[in-house]
């Protein structure tokens, strides 16, 4: 047990002046990626600009862990494309392709039907059970332009498994302590 | 000087950052390699209606029809080496009083390989035609083939091409 009694050691002579630093610059680091976000939420028109496909409803298109880009756009939605959806802000958003569109002459509202490549039946069935009978504009989040494979297994695995997730966060914490042990030895040599 | 940890995350983040970095150039480089900005004079088809084998007026009052095509596609210059799939689609798509476009997805059909993006087929309509109302009797229908690449790893792009007309029946079957 004396590495435990050890760090606490090295913890309290840390100086304050240096806490300080540290936490400053991880506010820093935060701010940024709030500041990236936000930018790309505004860039992209999608409130979330990047998403994680977590199904296999749309393979061999997108497979489970795939990230894929989203964009609004001003144009308007066409069959054929790929969108996220979503009736339910709490429910989990849903990636299928448009099969089937209408455009109103004077409103210009659209009335669409989805579908998963993968999947035998359309969407309608998913429709009904928030009392919907067709997708418009509202319950669109963003149409996917691009494509990044694997990417996304890194979120699945920190949401589905938790204790990975600690034990990570574990393992980052005592990295920071026992670097800034180190330094601090060095400095005072 | 440099403990394991260290080698290990300086190789680890190289790695990411060099992985990165090639998914950008393959997607960057598609730009070049295929014929995207005019690919509607790479992609040769043909799709014809041949028979409608139901045109009749569902119970809620929405025309339906189903149709029997006779498709012929080859779509081999849409491949190159970034590309994973190509989703190929034909609709309908026409204008009625209320609304000033339908499209309705009538057959589709996933392209994994090269080798396969050349055929030749007679398929019955996958989805039927369903109208928002009863408006289709006489009119007139445009046959659009849609394809939409995917790559491995990048931008996703589509484009459509027109490749026919046709007018439904005057009367049910």
């Amino acid at each position: 047990m004396g590495w435990v009694a050890n760090i606490f050691d090295s913890l309290r002579s840390l100086k304050i002046q240096q806490a300080l630093t540290q936490s400053v610059s991880l506010g820093v680091i935060i701010t940024w990626a709030l500041m990236i976000w936000k930018c790309l939420i505004g860039l992209t028109g999608s409130e979330s600009p990047v998403v994680v496909v977590l199904s296999g409803s749309m393979e061999p298109a997108f497979h489970r862990g795939d990230i894929l880009f989203l964009n609004m756009g001003k144009d308007p939605i066409r069959a054929g494309e790929i969108i996220v959806f979503n009736f339910d802000k709490k429910k989990i958003p849903v990636v299928h392709r448009v099969i089937q569109l209408h455009e109103q002459r004077d409103t210009g509202d659209i009335y669409i039907i989805t579908k998963g490549d993968n999947n035998d039946i359309d969407d309608r069935g998913l429709y009904a059970e928030d009392g919907h009978l067709w997708l418009q504009q509202h319950h669109i989040m963003g149409r996917a332009v691009g494509f990044l494979p694997y990417a996304g297994w890194i979120t699945i695995i920190l949401t589905e498994m938790p204790v990975v997730k600690y034990l990570l966060i574990g393992v980052l914490c005592l990295m920071v302590i026992t670097s800034e042990n180190r330094s601090l030895n060095i400095s005072t040599k | 000087m440099h403990s394991a940890v260290h080698r290990m995350n300086a190789l680890f983040t190289f790695s990411v950052l060099l992985l990165a970095v090639l998914c950008g150039a393959a997607s960057f480089l598609d730009a070049f390699t295929s014929p995207l900005s005019s690919s509607s004079s790479y992609v040769r088809a043909d799709a014809q209606v041949l028979r409608v084998n139901r045109f009749r007026k569902q119970l809620n009052g929405n025309d339906e029809v189903s149709l029997n095509l006779n498709v012929s596609i080859d779509m081999r210059s849409l491949f190159t080496w970034n590309t994973k799939q190509v989703f190929v689609f034909l609709a309908a798509e026409y204008a009625t009083p209320k609304n000033s476009l339908n499209q309705i997805s009538l057959w589709d059909h996933i392209i994994l390989d090269k080798d396969q993006a050349n055929f030749q087929t007679k398929v019955n309509s996958k989805y039927p035609l369903i109208d928002q109302g009863s408006n289709l009797r006489g009119r007139k229908v445009d046959i659009v083939l849609h394809w939409h690449v995917m790559p491995k790893t990048g931008r996703m792009v589509r484009d459509k091409l027109l490749l026919s007309d046709f007018h439904l029946p005057e009367v049910y079957t």
